[in-house]
């Protein structure tokens, strides 16, 4: 099929040639040393000056992270969120007035449970990461991702943010300074902080061996591996979620480049999460209310993040993922990433005009507010539910009825029957909703799932191997909309 | 060991449905693929009792489909609806001709009478003359556009209330690809849109019927059912970028089959931040038609031809536009600008 205006073409096909002995674009002296865009020159200096700027304009512009706030840092150990770690280190070094004035702190979620690394691998990882978080000073937490199966359900709800964030800013940063004048004159107390630090670094990073295997049987139910990088990235969040709230941090900084950024926004449409594609990939997301991921590395493509770290010797530690060594086509988030990555060395606008494409969208969830009942969240990835389903043609409708059309009557009945159980013992054979267990069956658990997480449900072969906190958060809910059902009569509803 | 259909449970399996995986036999395949989209055009509200469609036919299995189920479905579920055949003749030698004679075969098999406007009449060029001037590239927008127009122009003289289009759920999860990576914000709105705004002024809405079949069972249906269709690329040079994206798609679909559905899923939820700037629509000071610009596109392209600047139409040059109302010469660096490039 041929489409109208195929205009930018010629805009896309543009490519450079390094030129050598070329003078640096910005101080127009020095030789330049890196060209980091179409015809942008950088010499060593300028570069250096040009991303630390990036980093603090995006913090300045965004004016979101409050004086003596605590941050905690996701680090992955990968290019980009080692460099967010050194610009964090940069932007805390330098003297007042422009000095970041938030408390950082490290989180590093241990995955090798699921990536297949023998244990002294995961240990080397380990202590090579500890070795860098150390030398930076910050508090910093290694969390094994088994301890998914220790977490609380409440992790799952969203907390209503306690504060209205913005209005307040200014007189937050004014507070600040005049306090920090106060402090001036006293010695500020680092040592102790210091000392705590090495307490808390220790804590958190024992797993049990049978937590192990869970896990390892959680990830082998999933039958694809774009469910199994799904659910990672769900898990994952979760547990970077639970640490902020215990430890008391209030913001979540993501290490998510550009060129990351328009490949998630890319998978994320193809996943069917385009409801939630704005929170997913915007600089602020406050879906869980009173912690607020952010991603203050989004205008970096992966090649600066590259250079800086190459120029400046920023380390950052090679960790094995679920898909490295993986084909091409193994997952979609796989397949996304190589068709942005070849794409873009073609056209080099590429990156870039996706991730605008993204900037130009807005969140489908309402934001929340106190007084009315919150609207019903997606079990796992807690954005708003994008299932309703309208007497409109939709996607997920017509997807429903292909499924009701194909199916036949004894499939029909299997499936009406599944979970209640009506006396007939074939069909508690199949769906094994008699068994003592209290876990629902997948078909339950779909009603409070968003359509993407659905899909990913969908792929898991046993739903009791998911970790306690979801299940019984699941059961609550359940519960929560029966007993609604029931009184359904006596409530009076609220106008949308 | 023979698989027996998972629908009716009674017959022989003969096909695995691409968008759910179930194994059926052919006669639920059918029913299944009929009633799909029956359900899309009821939900949807694409038509009204007593309206007049015209069904954009190309020869091609999308149209062909779209025009053997509307039948069956008009008489089947009493649509009431007077259903036409309408047909572009973009003039390339060796594809449309050839394609041409499909439609008029498939007239006389559905029994539905059939027009067809040619752009040699409606602009007076072929696309065979506008290739030999603008080359091998950038030609698909020629086409594109004037197809567009050209289809209206026939459905208006047909005095026709609706016209729908073979646009399949591949077509539409394709465009909201290809849009994203353009970034082309209010195409990636609209193009999900199941049939456009009837209240514009100018336009007839048109619908895409086939918007949820995959392009797979249109393919399945058209073999089973013996269908008669064409089945040529375009002669002319496919787009290469577009081709990217639909690689890609197809590629997704073979990791997971239900990506296609996903992508369209997530494109109807999309919604766009209050604040970006979108094209408001007008209409054309030349020749009237829905326009966002002074000029339609079409008659830039046109003005561009005849002038013997075929780049004119090409990218956005909207500050030439004015120029092009006054029927101003253009200077010779602008000029320079638009010729078409020799390899």
């Amino acid at each position: 099929m041929c489409q109208v205006d195929e205009e930018y073409d010629s805009l896309l096909e543009q490519k450079s040639l390094p030129a050598v002995s070329k003078k640096c674009m910005k101080c127009k002296e020095a030789t330049a040393a890196l060209l980091i865009r179409v015809g942008d020159a950088f010499c060593r200096v300028c570069f250096k000056e040009y991303f630390i700027h990036k980093f603090r304009a995006m913090l300045g512009k965004n004016r979101v992270i409050f004086p003596k706030e605590k941050v905690l840092l996701a680090v992955s150990g990968g290019p980009a969120s080692s460099c967010m770690l050194a610009q964090v280190q940069e932007g805390l070094s330098r003297d007042a007035p422009k000095k970041l004035r938030f408390l950082p702190g490290v989180i590093y979620i241990d995955e090798a449970g699921v990536c297949g690394q023998t244990p002294e691998e995961r240990e080397k990882a380990a202590v090579q990461l500890e070795n860098i978080f150390r030398m930076t000073g910050f508090p910093y937490h290694i969390v094994p991702l088994e301890q998914i199966f220790t977490l609380p359900e409440s992790v799952l709800e969203s907390v209503c943010s306690r504060e209205q964030v913005g209005s307040s800013y200014k007189a937050a940063v004014d507070q600040h300074i005049r306090t920090e004048l106060i402090w001036a004159h006293e010695e500020p107390p680092l040592e102790e902080s210091q000392d705590a630090v090495a307490q808390l670094s220790l804590q958190a990073s024992t797993y049990k061996p049978e937590h192990t295997l869970a896990l390892e049987e959680l990830f082998s139910s999933l039958k694809t591996l774009t469910a199994k990088q799904d659910m990672l990235n769900t898990l994952r969040q979760h547990l970077i979620l639970h640490t902020a709230r215990i430890h008391g941090y209030s913001k979540v900084m993501m290490g998510d480049s550009c060129t990351r950024l328009a490949i998630k926004v890319l998978t994320n449409v193809s996943l069917g999460r385009g409801a939630a594609l704005a929170a997913d990939t915007a600089f602020s997301d406050s879906r869980y209310g009173d912690v607020v991921m952010l991603r203050p590395m989004r205008e970096y493509s992966s090649k600066e993040i590259g250079f800086y770290n190459r120029l400046f010797e920023v380390q950052s530690v090679f960790i094995p993922g679920l898909d490295t060594k993986a084909a091409n086509k193994a997952s979609i988030q796989r397949l996304t990433e190589s068709f942005v990555v070849k794409l873009q060395a073609d056209f080099p606008s590429t990156v870039s005009t996706v991730y605008r494409t993204s900037e130009k969208l807005h969140t489908a969830c309402p934001p929340q507010s106190s007084t009315t009942e919150p609207a019903p969240k997606c079990l796992l990835c807690l954005c708003a539910l994008d299932t309703k389903i309208t007497d409109d043609a939709s996607a997920f409708r017509a997807t429903l009825l292909s499924k009701k059309l194909s199916r036949g009557p004894l499939e029909e009945k299997k499936h009406s029957d599944a979970g209640c159980c009506q006396g007939k013992e074939q069909a508690c054979r199949d769906g094994g909703c008699c068994s003592t267990s209290r876990v629902p069956a997948a078909t339950d658990l779909k009603s409070l799932l968003c359509y993407s997480c659905r899909l990913t449900i969908k792929d898991l072969t046993a739903v009791d191997s998911l970790p306690p906190y979801i299940t019984s958060e699941a059961e609550k809910r359940q519960r929560r909309a029966a007993m609604k059902k029931e009184i359904g009569e006596f409530l009076l509803e609220d106008d949308e | 060991m023979p698989i027996q259909c998972s629908s009716c449970a009674k017959h022989r399996a003969v096909l695995r449905r691409p968008k759910t995986g179930h194994s059926l036999c052919k006669s639920c395949f059918f029913w299944a693929f009929e009633e799909e989209i029956h359900q899309t055009i009821v939900s949807a509200r694409l038509f009204n009792r007593g309206e007049t469609v015209g069904i954009g036919a190309s020869g091609g299995k999308d149209s062909t489909v779209l025009a053997h189920v509307l039948k069956v479905l008009n008489e089947r579920y009493d649509y009431g609806l007077k259903l036409l055949l309408l047909s572009v003749d973009e003039g390339i030698t060796g594809y449309r001709d050839d394609s041409l004679e499909t439609v008029k075969r498939n007239q006389q098999q559905y029994d539905l009478p059939l027009t067809i406007v040619s752009y040699e009449e409606l602009y007076g060029w072929t696309m065979d003359a506008i290739v030999k001037q603008v080359g091998m590239k950038n030609n698909c927008t020629f086409c594109g556009v004037f197809r567009r127009q050209a289809l209206d122009r026939g459905a208006m003289m047909l005095n026709v209330d609706k016209i729908c289009t073979g646009h399949n759920a591949d077509d539409v999860a394709e465009t909201v690809l290809m849009n994203m990576l353009r970034g082309d914000i209010a195409r990636l709105r609209r193009c999900t849109a199941i049939s456009t705004a009837s209240d514009g002024e100018g336009a007839i809405p048109r619908c895409k019927p086939l918007k949820y079949a995959y392009e797979k069972e249109i393919v399945l249906y058209a073999y089973f059912k013996k269908l008669d269709y064409f089945s040529t690329e375009c002669i002319y040079s496919p787009n290469a970028y577009r081709g990217h994206a639909r690689t890609f798609l197809k590629d997704l679909e073979a990791v997971r089959p239900s990506a296609i559905m996903d992508i369209i899923h997530s494109g109807e939820n999309l919604s766009v931040r209050e604040g970006v700037k979108m094209p408001v629509q007008g209409t054309c000071s030349h020749c009237g038609y829905i326009s966002s610009q002074a000029l339609c596109k079409s008659c830039v392209l046109l003005e561009g031809l005849n002038r013997g600047l075929p780049k004119l139409g090409i990218g956005k040059r909207h500050q030439l536009h004015d120029k092009i109302l006054a029927r101003q010469a253009l200077t010779k660096h602008e000029e320079k600008k638009l010729k078409a490039v020799d390899f």
